[in-house]
């Protein structure tokens, strides 16, 4: 099999506004490279949420992506505060977000069960006062 | 329904991509939740949103929509207009407030179709 191809981004954790446009050039190369439209629409909105989180819980962070012929891999790796319990973070509704970050349209409680629900396998390692990564897979159909 | 139908019955000013009122959006969704947006698959939707920031233009795209609806006459900022209109995304503003936007559209028979 031919090599990935790999796209790395820095998330800026300071810049809300500029949140997701790692996502929405990660979006850009798929078209290019032809991948099927599902595929993309998958892993963008996985990578926008999973960005969206970085910038909002965890100060930002870095995202790497790879691209294989049969998937796609989704890294995202912050220094933040970690999530102290990971069962209850992936429950629909349940957020932490402050009514500043709900009143610019987040804190639904809807990311990390999109996310899950976008990709074919997903994995969160957290340590508390460390970070967190989380890989994410989406096979391409 | 077109596009040009949806502005046409929310009274709606049309702010960008003028040149895509004749595409057809088969589904809308209301919401001021950009997750709840996110949680939502459908082809050549429309957003209808109160709220105003670069995020829901993000969205819209990573959503491949192909309309926002802004309510209550909330303007999008310039740099909103101009992220939308490389995206091709068509945006307008109505004086509606949010249950009436989307219910006119409902009952004109845009409806979000069962998955
Ligand atoms: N990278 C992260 N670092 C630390 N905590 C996180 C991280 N990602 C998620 N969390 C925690 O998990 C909770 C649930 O995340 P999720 O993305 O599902 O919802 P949200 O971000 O609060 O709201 P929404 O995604 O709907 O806008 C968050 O409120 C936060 O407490
Ligand atoms: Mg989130």
């Amino acid at each position: 099999m031919s090599e990935a191809l790999h796209f790395h981004f820095n998330v800026d954790g300071e810049n809300f506004t500029s949140a997701g446009e790692a996502s929405v050039q990660v979006k850009k190369k798929l078209r290019q490279l032809g991948m099927p439209p599902e595929t993309i629409r998958c892993v963008s909105i996985a990578m926008y949420e999973g960005e969206i989180n970085m910038v909002i819980h965890a100060g930002g962070g870095n995202a790497d992506v790879y691209v294989n012929e049969d998937e796609i891999v989704i890294v995202l790796e912050d220094h933040g505060p970690g999530i102290p319990n990971v069962e209850l973070a992936m429950q629909e509704g349940y957020s932490t977000a402050p009514e500043t970050i709900r009143s610019l349209g987040f804190g639904a409680g809807m990311g990390l069960p999109n996310m899950k629900r976008y990709t074919d396998d997903m994995k969160i390692d957290t340590v508390i006062g460390t970070g967190t990564t989380i890989t994410m897979k989406v096979y391409v159909k | 329904m077109k596009i040009r139908e949806i502005a046409r019955l929310l009274d709606a000013e049309v702010l960008c991509c003028k040149d895509h009122l004749d595409n057809e959006v088969y589904s809308a969704c209301g919401s001021d939740m950009m997750s709840d947006v996110l949680a939502y698959v459908k082809d050549q939707a429309v957003l209808i949103t109160g709220l105003t920031n670069p995020q829901v233009i993000r969205t819209a795209e990573m959503m491949d929509m192909v309309c926002i609806v802004f309510v209550r006459s909330k303007r999008p900022t310039e740099e909103m207009l101009r992220l939308a209109q490389e995206h091709g995304i068509v945006v307008m503003a109505t004086p509606k407030r949010m249950y009436e936007a989307c219910g006119t559209l409902y009952a004109a028979g845009l409806y979000r179709s069962e998955d």
